[in-house]
C-alpha cells in the first residue's frame, strides 16, 4: 500500500524552504532598491502614526477598492476574510493543543467560523471567477496564469469543503503528521485522494507564492504611494526637528 | 503623423460621470506624437537615433531603472489584474481602447520585465503573460506610453497603490535611451537648459513683456502695481509657469499674484535664469534632467539672495516643487527659514484673505458661477497649507473670497478623484491633438453637467497646461474657450486695490 507521509514530509520541506527562501529573497530584494523621491498618493497623512493607520485601513478594510467598485470589494472581502478565518482553523493541525496559552482558547473559538470561511472564501472565488469570465475589461486583462491561480483557490477550497462535509479523513493522524514535521518526528499521513490532494495544492500555492502575483500580499506595504508620509520639500523652522 | 479623423469630440452624457464605453481594440494605436530629431536628443545626452543594439539597451535600461526605484519594482511585482482600474483612466473613459486601461498600459512594461527579470517569466512566458520587447511592441510602447498623462487617477483606485505614471516615466526614459524620444518634451527641455524657459524666451523679451503688463494695470487701475525681474535683495523669488507671461487665460493670473504682492506690500522678483516652473523632465522620467531644471532655481534664489520661493499656478510644477525640490536641488537653508520651501503663491493669497491683508470684493466678478478643476498633480501628489487636503480646500475658499457663486462638480470628479484636463504628463502638443480631445471627456463632461444644472459659467484652474488644454478643446465640445479662468484671474479682478487693510 502507498504510504504517502515520506513523499509529503519531503514536499513540505522543499516546499517551505522555497516559500521562506523565495520570499525572503524578494522582501529583501525591494527593501534592498532605494526610493529615490517621495511620491505618496496625497492626501496623504502627515506622520508615521498616521501612515500605519492608513496601511491598516488599506490592508484590512481595503479602502481603495471600497471608493473604487463595491462588487469586487464585496468578493474580494468574503474570500480574503474567509482565508483568514480558514488559516486560523486550521491553526490546530500545525500546533500541538494549548501551545499558544491563552490564545489557545480563540482557535478553539474560531473552528466553527472556520467553516463559514471555507464557503465565504468559495462564494468569493466564484465571484473573483464570474468577473473575469464575463466583464469584457476584466476578461481583457486576464492572463492564464490568472485563471490558474483561482483555479488552485477554489480547489483547495473545494477539496477542504469536501472532506468536512462529504468525505472524512483521519485528521487526528493529519495532526500527528504535521506536529511530526515540526518535530523532525515523522509521521504516517492517511492516504485519503482528497486530503492527499488538498495538500499536493497547498504545497503548490506555498511554492508559487513568491513568483507569483501573490506577492500583491506583502507588496502593499512596500508601495511608496501608500506608505510614505507627505511632507513637503523643506518645511519652515518649526516643522523641522 | 498626426493622423485619424476629424476632431469629432465623443458624445457627453445626461448624467455627470461617463460610463465606460465598449473596448474598440486599437482604436488609438494610431496616436503617436512626433519623434525628437537628433539635436533634441543629444542636447539632454541621449541618442540622437534608435541606436543599432536597442533591444539589448533597452533591456539594460529597465533593469536600470527597476534597480533604482523601489516604486517600479514593487508596482511591476504585485498587480493582481484586478480591474479596479480599468475604468479610472480618462483616455480609456474617452477612447474605449483597452491599451489605455491603466493595468494594460502597466502591462506594456509588465509583459518585458517578467521575461528578463523574472523567473516566472523566463520559465513560462506563456503563461504570465511576458514577451520580449519587439519592434511591435516598442511601437505600443511609443503610442500608449504617450497616451498617459500620469495623472496617478488609476493609483487611488489601485487596492495596492500601484501608480501608472512611474511605469509610464520609466518607459519614457527607457526609450530615451535607445534614442526614441518624444519631440515635444526634449525640444522644451532643450529650450530650459539653454534660455531657461519652455518658451525660448529671452531676458530681454520677458523684461519687454513684464514691463507692457505694468503698463496696462496702471491703464486699467491707476496703480503703479509692478512685475519686477532680477532685482537682487528682494524678499520673494516668484516661480511661475512661462505661460504666465503671456498666454490666455494665464496672465491674468500673473497679473494676480502681482496685485497681490503689491498689496501686501512685499519685495518680490521674477528671475530670467529660472523663468519657468514647468519640469518636463519628470514627464519623460528622468531624475537627472529634473534635477539639471530645478538647479536654475537654486541658482536663481542664491544669485538673487531672496529669502522665500513662492511658486505660480503650475500643477506637475508644484509637485516637484512641493515633493522634489530638497532632493533634487537643495539645501535650501540659506532661506528665511520661517517659512517652509516652497509656498505656493495660493497659500500666501489664501494667508492674507484670511489676516485681512488683501480685501476681495466678488463684485468684481460680477455675474460668474464658478466651478474649480483639481490639477492633477496638486490634488493626487501635493498639499497647501497645514493639513492633508489643503490643496482642495486653499483655491476653493479663495475662489470663494472672490466671486458671487461657487459650484462644484460632481463628487466622483473632483479632490483626489479629479479627472486629468487630457493635456498633463508631456501630451499639450498640437500633433496630439485628437488624444487630448478625447481625454478631456470625463471633466468636460462634468462641467457640462453643472453648467446645464446649476448655471455655471466658468471653471477656474490652478494650472498652466490644464488651461491651455481648456481654452483648446472646450470649443470642440461647443463650449466657450473663455470658461477656463486662473485662479489668481479672478484674484485679481475681485482685488481692492489701495484699500486701507484693517
Amino acid at each position: 500500500m502507498f504510504a504517502p507521509g515520506p513523499v509529503f514530509a519531503v514536499l513540505y520541506y522543499a516546499t517551505a524552504l522555497i516559500l521562506v527562501g523565495g520570499l525572503g529573497a524578494r522582501l529583501l530584494g525591494w527593501g534592498r532598491t532605494p526610493v529615490p523621491l517621495p511620491i505618496p498618493t496625497t492626501p496623504a497623512p502627515m506622520t508615521r502614526g498616521g501612515v500605519v493607520l492608513r496601511m491598516a485601513r488599506e490592508v484590512t478594510l481595503f479602502e481603495s477598492l471600497w471608493r473604487s467598485q463595491k462588487a469586487l470589494w464585496l468578493f474580494a472581502m468574503l474570500f480574503h476574510v474567509g482565508l483568514l478565518l480558514v488559516s486560523l482553523r486550521h491553526l490546530r493541525y500545525l500546533l500541538p493543543e494549548g501551545t499558544l496559552g491563552p490564545l489557545w482558547e480563540l482557535v478553539v473559538l474560531v473552528q466553527p467560523f472556520g467553516i463559514y470561511g471555507g464557503m465565504a472564501m468559495a462564494v468569493g472565488l466564484l465571484g473573483l471567477l464570474g468577473r473575469r469570465l464575463m466583464l469584457p475589461r476584466v476578461k481583457a486583462i486576464s492572463r492564464g496564469s490568472d485563471f490558474l491561480m483561482l483555479g488552485l483557490l477554489i480547489a483547495i477550497g473545494a477539496s477542504g469543503l469536501a472532506m468536512k462535509f462529504a468525505v472524512h479523513t483521519d485528521i487526528v493522524a493529519v495532526k500527528a503528521f504535521f506536529l511530526g514535521l515540526v518535530t523532525f518526528d515523522w509521521q504516517p499521513l492517511p492516504a485519503d485522494p482528497l486530503l492527499l490532494g488538498h495538500l499536493l495544492l497547498v504545497a503548490l500555492l506555498m511554492a508559487v507564492f513568491p513568483f507569483s502575483k501573490l506577492l500583491h500580499a506583502p507588496g502593499v506595504f512596500f508601495s511608496p504611494g501608500r506608505n510614505q508620509v507627505d511632507r513637503r520639500a523643506f518645511p519652515a523652522a518649526q516643522g523641522r526637528g | 503623423m498626426a493622423r485619424g479623423p476629424a476632431l469629432t469630440p465623443p458624445p457627453l452624457s445626461d448624467r455627470p460621470e461617463i460610463e465606460p464605453p465598449p473596448l474598440a481594440p486599437g482604436a488609438m494605436a494610431h496616436s503617436k506624437p512626433y519623434v525628437a530629431q537628433p539635436a533634441h536628443n543629444e542636447a539632454l545626452g541621449y541618442p540622437g537615433e534608435r541606436v543599432d543594439d536597442w533591444q539589448a539597451k533597452a533591456i539594460q535600461a529597465l533593469g536600470e531603472l527597476v534597480d533604482s526605484s523601489r516604486a517600479l519594482k514593487v508596482y511591476l511585482d504585485s498587480c493582481v489584474k484586478c480591474g479596479s482600474c480599468a475604468d479610472k483612466c480618462h483616455y480609456f473613459l474617452g477612447t474605449g481602447d483597452p491599451n489605455n486601461m491603466p493595468v494594460a498600459r502597466q502591462d506594456l512594461v509588465r509583459r518585458v520585465y517578467r521575461r528578463h527579470f523574472t523567473p516566472a517569466g523566463k520559465l513560462a512566458p506563456g503563461l504570465v503573460g511576458a514577451a520580449d520587447l519587439t519592434e511591435g511592441l516598442l511601437e505600443e510602447w511609443y503610442s500608449y506610453f504617450h497616451q498617459c498623462s500620469q495623472c496617478r487617477r488609476c493609483s487611488v483606485f489601485c487596492p495596492y497603490g500601484i501608480d501608472t505614471a512611474e511605469i509610464s516615466m520609466a518607459a519614457r526614459e527607457v526609450m530615451d535611451r535607445i534614442g526614441l524620444g518624444q519631440k515635444y518634451c526634449n525640444e522644451i527641455l532643450g529650450k530650459v537648459h539653454k534660455v531657461g524657459n519652455n518658451l525660448g524666451l529671452p531676458e530681454p523679451a520677458l523684461a519687454d513683456t513684464l514691463e507692457g503688463l505694468e503698463e496696462d494695470i496702471e491703464e486699467e487701475t491707476g496703480q503703479a502695481v509692478k512685475l519686477p525681474l532680477d532685482v537682487a535683495g528682494a524678499d520673494v523669488l516668484l516661480i511661475t509657469p512661462s505661460a504666465d507671461f503671456f498666454a490666455e487665460p494665464h496672465v491674468d493670473g500673473l497679473i494676480g499674484y502681482a496685485k497681490v504682492f503689491h498689496q501686501l506690500g512685499l519685495s518680490w522678483t521674477l528671475s530670467s535664469h529660472a523663468s519657468e516652473a514647468a519640469n518636463f523632465a519628470m514627464f519623460i522620467g528622468s531624475r537627472d534632467q529634473m534635477a539639471k531644471v530645478a538647479q536654475r532655481i537654486h541658482q536663481a534664489a542664491r544669485d538673487l539672495g531672496v529669502k522665500r520661493l513662492v511658486f505660480g499656478e503650475c500643477g506637475h510644477a508644484w509637485r516637484v516643487a512641493y515633493s522634489f525640490l530638497t532632493k533634487l536641488a537643495g539645501p535650501w537653508d540659506f532661506l528665511d527659514p520661517r517659512w517652509p520651501v516652497p509656498q505656493h503663491i495660493l497659500e500666501v493669497t489664501n494667508a492674507a484673505i484670511e489676516t485681512g491683508g488683501i480685501r476681495l470684493d466678488p463684485e468684481g466678478n460680477a455675474g460668474k458661477v464658478v466651478t474649480f478643476h483639481d490639477s492633477c498633480n496638486v490634488a493626487r501628489a501635493s498639499r497647501m497649507g497645514e493639513g492633508p487636503g489643503g490643496q482642495f480646500t486653499l483655491p476653493r475658499a479663495v475662489i470663494q473670497a472672490s466671486v458671487p457663486r461657487f459650484v462644484d462638480m460632481a463628487d466622483g470628479t473632483i479632490h483626489d478623484r479629479t479627472f486629468c484636463c487630457g493635456g498633463g504628463g508631456g501630451l499639450l502638443t498640437d500633433d496630439l491633438m485628437e488624444l487630448r480631445m478625447k481625454g478631456a471627456l470625463p471633466r468636460v463632461n462634468a462641467l457640462n453637467h453643472v453648467v446645464e444644472t446649476q448655471g455655471v459659467t466658468h471653471m477656474a484652474a490652478i494650472c498652466a497646461i490644464c488651461k491651455t488644454q481648456f481654452a483648446k478643446v472646450l470649443p470642440l465640445y461647443g463650449l466657450d474657450m473663455e470658461m477656463v479662468q486662473s485662479v489668481h484671474g479672478l484674484v485679481s479682478q475681485a482685488i481692492r486695490l489701495g484699500a486701507a487693510p484693517d
